[in-house]
Order: C-alpha cells, then structure tokens, then sequence
C-alpha cells in the first residue's frame, strides 16, 4: 500500500496502482484519451502527463507509471501544463476543425480536453492530413481524418470481443485505423467502439446526423435483445428512441452492450401493431379495443378452462406475465407455459439459472459448453469466456455445433451423448479443475441432456462454487420460470393441443401443431404470431412500458419507460387488467405500484433489484440418454426476435456481415 | 496464378518456412511472420519476376502460423521493405538522406531521373522502379543504391548512369564500391591494418 | 594512433576470407571454453573492469547492463539476449562491417554474453536492408553450428546456447531495444513502455538484454587480451578501442578503429586525408550520428572522440558516426533532410512524435527557402521542446536535438535566408552564431 503525495495531498493507493489512480484517489483529474479502464494500457495518447519524483527530470504517461512509496506527483506544475498544451497541440494540429458536422459534437473527449488543456489557438501553418474514410460496416461510421490514434477501437476488437479485426497500418503520421480489406467489423459487440472512440472518427452509421447528444432524454434500460440483461440508458427525442448506450454494471455488461441491443432501435418503429384486430370470415379486420374484448369473451365462452393455454413470449416483462398469469388463473387456466425453445428444465431455480454469474465465469478454470453458441447467443457471456482463458488460462471444451469463438476450443464432437461419457480426458481434467462451469444452451435442455447434466453436476457444483449454467437467450425466460409459467411443455401441449391459446409475443414458435385453436396474440410487433392471430390486442415494446426483467442469473432489474406505445397499443399488463373487469375477473391492482407488490408478496425476490441467490438442490431425474446432434440456433445473430426482425439496421447487418452483400451507393442528387 | 489465391510454397520454400518457424519457442509462432513475409516476397519475385507482397499471400502467410491477417497486414505496412505493390524487376533504391545528400545523392538521383525513373512509379518496361529511402547504413561510402539485393557504392552521376545503362542492356554491373575502393576502407589504401592488407 | 596490435577488428575491410577458417586464424574461438570456464561472475566483472560502455549510442556500461539480468530463475522463464544489428542511424555504418568481415567475433561474443547473463539463446537482429550482410552472418551461424562452437555444449562447455538470425523489414525504429523486440514478437517496432524494462520482461515476457554489435563483438577480445588492455585506451570513463565512421566532406570517408578519446582532428588527419578544401573549409560536425546535435567547426576540431567530450559541447558520441560538413554545405537542407528521416521513421504510436515530426519537417522544408516568418524559427524551437522529452520512445529526442543543434548554432543563417525571401537587398545586421 504504497503513500505518495499529489499536488500536496498525501494518499494511499493499493500495491500495483498506477500514478494517475493515485491521482484521482487524491481528486485529481487527469487528461486522457487512450487510457481506458477495460483494456491494457498504450500509453500513446501522452495527454496524461504528471510530474513525478523522484524519476527523469520530465513529465510521466501516469497512466503507465505504477505508483510507489514515497513518490510526489504534481498534476498542475508548469512542466505538466505545459506538457498538456503541447500534446494537444499536436492532436488538434492534424484533426478537422468539422466540429459543427461532427456527430461527436458535444460529448467529445478532444472538444472537452481541448477547452481545458488546450491552448486558445493554432500555430500550425502547414496543410492538414486528410485521411480516407473507411468502411467498417453498416453500423460504424468513419471519418478517419477525425482519427487521433489512440488504438481503443484497436485494443477492444483483440481484448474484449476477440476477433482481432481493426488494425492500425502503415505508420508515422500515416498510420491509419481500418479493418482488413476494409470489410465490416463483424464482431457481435462492435458497437462498443463508437463508445470508446473518444472523437468522431467512429460513430454510429444508423443514426449519423440524426441528433445532437444534448437534445436527448436518457432512461435507465435493460437490454431485452437477449438473456444477459446488459444496463442500458435509454436515449428518446419526444416519441422516439434515438439510441442505446450501455450503463456500467460491473456484475453484468462492465460497460459494453451487443450490436442487437445497440443498434435494434429503429425495429420499435417498423411493424407496429398499434391497434386491435379481429379475424372476421379468415381475414383480420380492424377493431376497437371494446370490439376486441367482447371477441375474447367470446371465445372463451365456448370452451373449458381446461381447454384454454398460455404461452408466454421471449420479450415479455414480468409485470405482463404476472397480469396475464393472474387473469388466466381467474379463468381456472393452468396450462401456462414459457418452454417455449422446448427445453425441459424445471423444478428448484438453481436448475434453470445461470448459478455461476456472470461476472464469476471469468474465474473458472474449466467450461464446458453443451448445444450453445455463446458468441451468438450472449455475446457479453462470450467475452467473459475469453478473459478466462486468456486471464486465467482456462481451458474450453465444446459438446455440439457452433461458430467459431474468439478462443481456444477443443470440440468434442457434435454429438449430445458425449455428455453422458466424457471423453477420459476431459473426466481427468474436469476431475482437477477448482472451478469448472458448465454451460447448456436452453434450446438443447432436454429432458436427456438434463439427466446427463445433472448426473454431472457432483463435478461442477462445489463449495462456493456452482458451475452449473443454462444458457438463455430468452430475456422472459428467468422471469417466467420464477413467476410459475411452468407447464406439460412445449411438446405435450402440441400432442394435446387447446382450444384456445393466448400468446404473450410469441414469435418464435412454430405453431402450426396449434391449427385448430382460436389464438389471442398481445405483443407490439405484426410478425409471426399475429399473422396466425383470431385475435390481436396490440402490446408495448420494451422501452415503452417501465418493465421488470430478470436475467438468465436470476438478476432481477428494472427499466424504465422511455417514450409511449403507439397509437391506440398499450401496456401488456394494463390488457389484462381491462380484460379481468370485462370478464368479470377481480386482479387487486390498478396501478404499477399495486402489481409490484402484488409479485413481490408471492415472489419475494421480485420486490428488490438484485440477485438473490437459489440454493442448489441434487435433482431428482427421470432417466434419459442423449443423442444426436445439438440443436443450432434458430436464426442468424439479428434476427432473433419480431424486433430485431423488424429493424431495417439489423436487416443491414444480415446483408452485409453475414452475406456480404456490399451496398450500392446512391448517386447523389 | 494471376491473382495469387492459390499461393503456396514451393517445395524447397516449404521447408525453408518450417526451419524457420523452429527458429522461434512454440507457441511464439508470431515471430515468424518477418523472415516468412520475405520469403514469400523472394518466391513470388521468383515466379513472377517481381518482389511484391499480393494482399492473398500475406493471409496465406499468416494462415501458416495462426496469425489474425490483419495483425500480418500491419507488420507488412509497417515495414517499408515489404512491397506491396508490384516494382519493377529492379528496385532502385537511392539512399537521399544526409551523409548520401552530402556527397552527391542528388547526383545520383538525376542520373535516374535522366534515364526516366520517376519515384515511386516503374517505368513502362517494367525494368525500373525507383525509390528514395532513408539511410541504408553505408555512409562510409556515400552516396549508393541499393538495387535489388546489391549496393552500389561511391557513386556519381557517371558510374550510376553506367549501372542503369548495364542493367538495360542486361548486364550485371559489379556490386560496391564504383571508385575500386575495398569497403570502407580510406580510398588509395588503408592507414591501419597495412600488413594484412 | 592505435596500433594494429591494439586492434580488436584486424579484417575490418575484408581483406581477408570472413569464414571461420581465417577468423580462426586470427584468434577468433580460441579457447572459448576456457573464457566461459571463468564463470558469468567474472566475466562481468571483467566487462566492467574494462570500462566497455554500449557501443549503440546510449553509453550505458555493457559489463553492468548484463549486473541486472537475474541470476537465476524463479519462474522457469529463460532469458534472452537480443544483439541490436539493426544499424540505422544516419551516419553509422560499423556493425555492418564486423558482420560482413568478421561475423565470428559477434557470434563468439554472443555466446560468452549470452553465458555471462544466462540466456538460453541469442536472437542477432540485422536490419533487413544489409541483405548481402545477413547472407553472410547466417552462413557464420551455420559454421558455428557445424564446429559445435554454439549449440548443444556449446564449445564443450557444458552449456546449451542458440543462436538465430533475425531480419529486419525496414524501420529504423526497431534500433529502439524494446521496439525490436517487439519487432522480434513478430508485430510492428513500437517501443514498449517502461518499467517493466527488458530486464523484467523483455522477449515474451522474459528477462532479455539488448546489446550493440560493437559491444558483443569486442567481448572475446576484452577477456582474452585483459580487461586492463581495454582500459588502457582513451580517458577515464571513455575507454577502449572504437569504431568510427567518417562520412561526409572528408577527403577519405572511412570506417576505422582508433582508441577512445582520439581528437578530432587527429582522427580524419590519419585515416580520411583531412578535411576537404582544408581545415578552414570546416563549418560543423554531426560527431555521434544523426541523433546528436552538430557542433561547429570551432568547437569540435581540438575536441576528444568521447562520450564526455562531445556531451561537454552539448552533443554526444552516440555511435560515433561522424558526419562532416565543409563550408559548401546547405546546412538548412542538411538538418531538414535529418526531420524528413525522423518523420518518415516515426512508428506512430505516440502523438508528440506522431505529429510533432512532421511538423517539424514541414517547418524545415520552408526554413530552407526562406518561405517562412522569423518568428516560426522560435515557433520551431518551442515545437522541438514539445517534442523532446515527451514521448515513449527517444526518436522523439532525436528528432528535436538536430534542429536544436542548428538553431542554436547557425540562427542567423536562417534569419538571412527568411530576409533575402522577402526581399531584402541587404541583410539585417544579426546577432553572430551563439559560441
């Protein structure tokens, strides 16, 4: 615990901190553009410059310079402002004075620094290096010239995604920032990097000259796109959701977010369903919401409660399942399922969780994957893989099919009954491993994959330690299975199918087995459900309703409205509650606060964000071998839900990162 | 093989690229990546007559030792050595820094450009290309070139018009010193080591 | 003068075979075994008793460079020792002439460096420009090999020790220890921060020693002849035989070795044929490589060939490559021919260099027409203080002493051609070059 001194003030720093931490421990700020906390040092940028001593007689990257006893740090001597002055000088001599262009503007870390560090004018006289744009994709824009090689952007792709694919070439003052061939970053976090870019040399190709940062209304968010529950901050301008940001959160998403949750935002616009439909004679007509409710009443006139079934959605908020659980168990509805990828997973919620946590994956030393893609399926899941094995030196072993990940794999073969006999050497190494996860994709959880995975378990779980994960890609999922939406499954309910069936957004399910059953979809997108609909009662989209959500740990976590559904669409809970009073069914609650408290009475860990955690209870298994081949994902990384479906970036996204389809340009006009 | 995607070592290069490879510890294959960009830029000069590094050989290079391409892509553009454009069969590389400048590089340079080489460009028939590059380490015997694998040292305006000439006709003009001089060794003999010269 | 008894490179111009055969004879690999039975302990000591100082520009003391390599390992890591031959700097052309002449005196001095410091193997970096030159040193390798000199028991002394060849691709930068060995890692030379310095963590991640040429090559000679011999050379401090490298407006451009400390005059009166149009046609000297700043004539003809001397006239000794300029000389274009270097070698990494160098350049390209305000040459000056002392690496240094060299010495020079640029007839009466 080293003691040094910043501009007089004595602080103590802990053993290994750097000179500029020691800075900020004494409140000092300190300059910097390619210093960032998440990836390894450079020391490029110089703009953090301190005078040290004892050391050379000039100035100090302090974010390089480990702190140490007895050391006196001046972060405001002439020496240090002068070195400031000049190290700006040099960045803003080659860098466009564009700032009035710039999508930057205004949150820029080169404008910001400049104000306070700079000096008032230039002094070069040469001519300016101009530098040409380079094509990162349909998500980043470049404006190279903007560029002041910090390698953020560069480190990012190599440390945190993995996929080595920005490089900076050539060298001098010609170095340059660009992908191979100039081919679109097809990282599934590479959004991130207009993030850490700290000018405008990369921003968001979507939304370029749409906005001003200040005029924007920020929400806290949790990203829904998939299980991980990535913090967001919600950015709207009146009625629409400009864009996404991530917001740090240590135990989840650090400070990152995928390109889905990111860049999807545009989706919430196309394909609305903003107002109730009902089928007459085979072809869905318009409706009022008072036409609509008396067609449900309708339909649930004619059949038994034991007749009727739920299915609940990908994309829907505990508040909604909770509303929608209630009314139907009013009816005397108990066939309520979330299963909907067929998995069987069921019982105490250490068997459905992801136990391990997020954050703890980059500690194990061993991870098994089993029928799931975690670059696709959890992209932020996937990087904590990565720091494990390039940290800590595990090592990964893959049961079933899968692209290939930004580590080191050993592939047992895509066969599911390996998990029922583990190669003799994986058993050994398994055997010696301290903290050994194991990872099975929710879409491959069968009831045999279970068996044999709980077989295993006495391997995984140890004291302080349960490496026992599922793998969701369904951000319900985990609040489903808490709430109770726990039925026969997918399959018995197809053999036995009812005659009536609500569908709270469900999209991703083939429902052909269905046919015959009057369907009533809720959910805010025309994609796959509403189509096969009698009946449509038109939702709100994730950021349009203050939503509950809990991650494939169990975190529980709450967002917050942004902007307002459209048209005549509503709050999903808010359809159930009007239904109950046409149906004649009392729910107990009027508003937000009252349902909250009605799901935290029944559901304890619901009433506080957070992770409680689920103790872990030995399972007891019907018997069941696994076989053959793991299931694949059932769409490509954007197309995962009606959202990301409807979403003309994410259409983009397929069209030129995964067919390669380089877009025309436009003649200009 | 026109585009060069088929790229592959020859048989000779192939083992040549292994010993290599053994020069560095395992796992530390990266290292490798160098001396292999060269021999590639010698096999390809081989087979097309042109040292140059097409962007498919650099992916098969780092294809061979696990290298992401855009990590080899950087070593090659950081590296001035590595072509990657095609040059002339003779690469003329005119020293132009300033012990060169101060003894007549300057010379040296209009005797290319008398003969057309124009920097950075080959010329029509494809025999030239002509570069001036920083100091190339013998100042002692200023102003040189260094054409291909060979330096031609001493020079003036006269002997690198001859060297030019001698290429042209096909002709290999004798490498080093043009004023007859052993190495850097003071012109008209030495003043030390006498008795072994 | 030296001796040719006294002198360590006796085939410094090839005159003689550079194979193992003839260095044999010349008393190369004679009883290295013996060398090295003398245990790493002493041979550093007597690396340190000679007074040898690294021969690739910084002068650090060779014998105690190797002091901080650990003793043993801890961790299993082996060391390394990493030969600097990518002889870069404008000016220097030495090391070229000691692999193409006489390889086996670098080789024979790896391995009782690479003994002394513990290194499991040496890796020779020769800058990828000396083709001809790594033909040659690869094949000494391969000779080494072949006699069981290096290798296996290497010398039948019980110790394993490799030897690679590693070519360079063209970056003067990869000269920088820590930028070639990340060179040698196989990405571009950009010099690493320090701490950790090689030391610690040098050749992935193990304790690596990066040393000169010149430094590994005079080794065997040292221990064999004594490290008192060695000491017996130059001033206190400065000892030892040198390679130096005349270049430039001397009637004999050469490379010869002479003892430390030798003056200036002296120097290119015996070995170039003195200066040319005679000693009053002298304007300055760049006397350590294009790094340091020039001296003027004045200043430098009485003045010793040694690290304090040429620090004494705020100029160094560098690699003792001197550049010498007569009175016909552009020293304008002289200098801004040196940031046109400097630019063009700067790796990029850092912004003060990144920048600063091509500012400086372009600066410089208009100071040599003139075509520039008198106040740009403070303007200069103050960019070059930007510049120096706030990088990574020591290009940018290197890339501001030049241009501080000129302008403290020859301002007026510049002044006159801004004046005659803009039309004076007459010149201003100027303040004479600062003395």
């Amino acid at each position: 615990m080293p003691k040094v001194t910043v501009d007089g003030i004595e602080v103590e720093v802990p053993a290994g901190a750097t000179v500029m931490q020691a800075c900020e421990a004494a409140g000092k700020e300190i300059p910097r553009f390619c210093y960032h906390e998440r990836l390894s040092i450079a020391g490029n940028c110089r703009m953090c410059l301190v005078q040290v001593s004892p050391g050379p007689p000039k100035p100090q990257a302090s974010c390089a310079l480990p702190a140490s006893e007895g050391q006196t740090i001046l972060t405001d001597s002439p020496m240090v402002k002068k070195a400031r002055e000049g190290v700006m000088e040099f960045l803003l001599i080659n860098h466009p004075l564009d700032c009035p262009i710039c999508d930057q503007g205004g949150e820029c870390d080169l404008q910001d620094q400049a104000m306070a560090y700079g000096r008032g004018g230039s002094r070069f006289d040469e001519n300016k290096r101009a530098v040409t744009e380079k094509n990162m994709g349909p998500l980043i824009k470049t404006v190279m010239t903007r560029c002041i090689h910090c390698t953020r952007c560069v480190r990012f792709t190599e440390e945190v995604a993995g996929t080595n694919e920005i490089g900076a070439l050539y060298r001098g003052e010609n170095m340059q920032i660009t992908s191979f061939l100039e081919q679109a970053v097809s990282s599934e976090l590479s959004g991130n990097v207009i993030d850490l870019c700290p000018v405008g040399a990369l921003t968001s190709k979507p939304t370029a000259f749409h906005y001003r940062p200040w005029e924007l209304k920020r929400n806290d968010g949790i990203d829904v796109m998939d299980a991980v529950g990535a913090s967001i901050t919600v950015h709207s301008r009146t009625a629409e959701v400009i864009r996404v940001t991530p917001r740090l959160n240590d135990d989840v998403n650090e400070e990152w977010v995928a390109d889905t949750g990111r860049f999807a935002v545009d989706g919430l616009k196309e394909r609305r369903l903003d107002r109730p439909w009902v089928r007459v004679n085979g072809e869905l007509k318009p409706a009022s919401w008072g036409q609509a409710f008396e067609a449900v009443k309708k339909a649930l006139a004619g059949v038994d409660a034991g007749e009727v079934a739920a299915l609940a959605g990908d994309l829907a908020a505990v508040e909604d399942l909770v509303a929608a659980k209630d009314l139907l168990t009013g009816l005397g509805v108990t066939r309520l399922e979330s299963r909907t990828d067929g998995a069987a997973y069921e019982g105490p919620a250490a068997h459905w969780r992801f136990n391990t946590g997020i954050a703890a994956l980059e500690t194990a030393d061993l991870i098994l994957l089993v029928g799931c893609d975690p670059k696709l399926d959890a992209p932020l899941v996937n990087s904590r893989i990565l720091k494990a094995v390039r940290r800590k030196g595990a090592q990964v072993f893959r049961i079933g099919a899968g692209t290939e990940p930004a580590y080191p794999i050993t592939d047992l073969g895509n066969d599911l009954a390996l998990l029922a006999k583990l190669p003799a050497d994986l058993a050994e190494k398994l055997a010696k491993a301290e903290r050994p996860a194991l990872l099975i994709g929710s879409r491959n959880a069968s009831a045999e994959v279970l068996a044999a995975a709980h077989a295993l378990a006495g391997q995984f779980v140890k004291d302080g330690w349960n490496g026992f994960n599922i793998l969701h890609t369904a951000a319900a999922r985990v609040g489903a299975l808490t709430t109770g939406w726990v039925g026969e499954g997918l399959d018995a309910l197809a053999h036995n199918p009812p005659k009536l069936l609500f569908l709270l957004g469900v999209d991703e399910v083939a429902l052909a087995p269905f046919g015959g059953a009057t369907k009533i979809y809720i959910g805010s997108h025309g994609d796959r459900g509403a189509a096969v609909a009698d009946i449509i009662l038109p939702g709100a989209a994730w950021a349009e309703k203050p939503g509950t959500w809990v991650n494939m740990e169990g975190r529980v976590q709450r967002s917050l409205r942004a902007t307002f559904p459209p048209g005549e669409a509503r709050e999903d809970w808010t359809i159930f509650r009007a239904l109950a009073d046409v149906l004649g069914i009392k729910l107990g609650y009027d508003n937000l606060d009252q349902l909250r408290a009605r799901m935290a009475a029944e559901w304890p860990e619901l009433g506080r964000e957070g992770l409680t955690p689920a103790a872990w209870e030995a399972a007891k298994l019907k018997a069941g071998k696994p076989a053959g081949p793991s299931k694949p994902r059932a769409t490509d990384f954007y197309s995962s839900n009606p959202i990301l479906r409807a979403s003309p970036t994410m259409r983009a996204c397929v069209a030129e990162i995964l067919e390669g389809r380089v877009p025309q340009l436009e003649a200009a006009e | 093989m026109s585009d060069f995607t088929d790229f592959k070592w020859s048989d000779a290069n192939a083992v040549e690229a292994e010993r290599i490879i053994g020069r560095y510890p395992k796992g530390r294959e990266n290292s490798a990546i160098m001396p292999l960009l060269w021999l590639a830029q010698y096999q390809v000069a081989a087979q097309t007559g042109v040292a140059w590094l097409p962007l498919p050989v650099i992916e098969f290079v780092a294809a061979q030792i696990g290298m992401p391409k855009i990590r080899a892509l950087e070593v090659a553009t950081f590296y001035t050595m590595y072509n990657l454009k095609p040059v002339g069969r003779f690469h003329v590389q005119v020293c132009g820094t300033t012990p060169c400048m101060l003894r007549g590089s300057d010379d040296v340079l209009r005797a290319c450009a008398d003969k057309g080489l124009k920097k950075g460009e080959v010329t029509n028939d494809g025999l030239f290309t002509l570069t001036e590059v920083e100091c190339l380490g013998a100042c002692a015997n200023a102003p040189m070139v260094q054409v291909n694998d060979d330096n031609y040292e001493d020079l003036t305006y006269e002997t690198m018009t001859a060297i030019l000439d001698d290429l042209i006709a096909g002709r290999t003009p004798k490498a080093g010193s043009q004023i007859g001089r052993t190495a850097s060794c003071p012109e008209g003999g030495p003043t030390s080591l006498k008795e072994i010269a | 003068m030296l001796a040719d008894k006294d002198r360590i490179f006796t085939n410094l111009y090839g005159f003689q075979p550079w194979g193992l055969e003839h260095a044999m004879k010349r008393g190369d690999w004679a009883g290295t075994k013996e060398l090295l039975a003398r245990g790493q302990d002493t041979i550093i000591q007597q690396v340190k008793d000679s007074g040898l100082r690294g021969r690739g520009g910084a002068g650090f003391s060779t014998g105690t460079k190797w002091s901080f390599m650990p003793k043993e390992s801890k961790d299993g890591r082996p060391s390394f020792l990493v030969v600097n031959a990518d002889e870069s700097e404008p000016g220097s052309c030495k090391d070229r002439e000691i692999i193409r002449h006489d390889p086996h005196k670098l080789i024979e001095g790896a391995l009782i460096a690479g003994y002394a410091m513990r290194a499991r193997a040496a890796y020779i970096y020769i800058r990828g420009e000396y083709i001809r030159e790594a033909e040659v040193l690869f094949a000494a390798v391969e000779e080494a090999y072949a006699k069981g000199f290096i290798g296996k028991n290497a010398c039948g002394s019980g110790y394993d020790f490799d030897v690679f060849v590693h070519r360079g691709g063209g970056a003067y930068i990869c000269g920088e220890e820590t930028a070639m060995i990340e060179s040698l890692e196989g990405k571009k030379g950009q010099p690493r921060l320090k701490p950790p310095f090689p030391a610690g963590a040098g050749l992935y991640g193990c304790p690596t020693t990066v040393n000169n040429v010149e430094s590994i090559a005079v080794v065997p000679t040292i221990l064999r002849r004594g490290p008192e011999w060695f000491a017996g050379f130059g001033r206190p401090n400065n000892l030892g035989t040198k390679l130096f490298q005349i270049s430039g407006h001397v009637n004999k451009p050469c490379v010869v070795e002479d003892a430390m400390s030798v003056p200036f005059r002296e120097l290119i009166e015996t070995h170039c044929g003195g200066i040319r149009g005679g000693w009053d046609n002298l304007l300055a000297v760049i006397p350590g490589g294009s790094s340091v700043p020039l001296v003027p004539a004045h200043q430098i003809i009485d003045a010793p060939m040694d690290f304090d001397g040429l620090r004494d006239l705020k100029s160094g000794l560098g690699t003792a490559a001197v550049i010498v300029m007569d009175k016909s000389t552009d020293i304008v274009r002289a200098i801004a021919r040196l940031s046109y270097f400097y630019k063009h070698e700067s790796c990029g990494q850092c912004t003060p260099c990144r920048e600063g160098t091509g500012w400086m350049w372009r600066v410089m390209e208009r100071l040599v027409t003139g075509d520039a305000e008198p106040s740009e040459i403070d303007l200069l000056l103050e960019v070059t203080t930007q510049v120096e002392g706030h990088t990574i690496c020591a290009l940018g240094d290197a890339a501001a002493w030049p241009i501080q060299g000129l302008i403290r010495h020859f301002r007026p020079e510049i002044e006159a051609r801004i004046a005659k640029r803009r039309g004076f007839a007459v010149v201003p009466e100027l303040p004479q070059a600062a003395e």
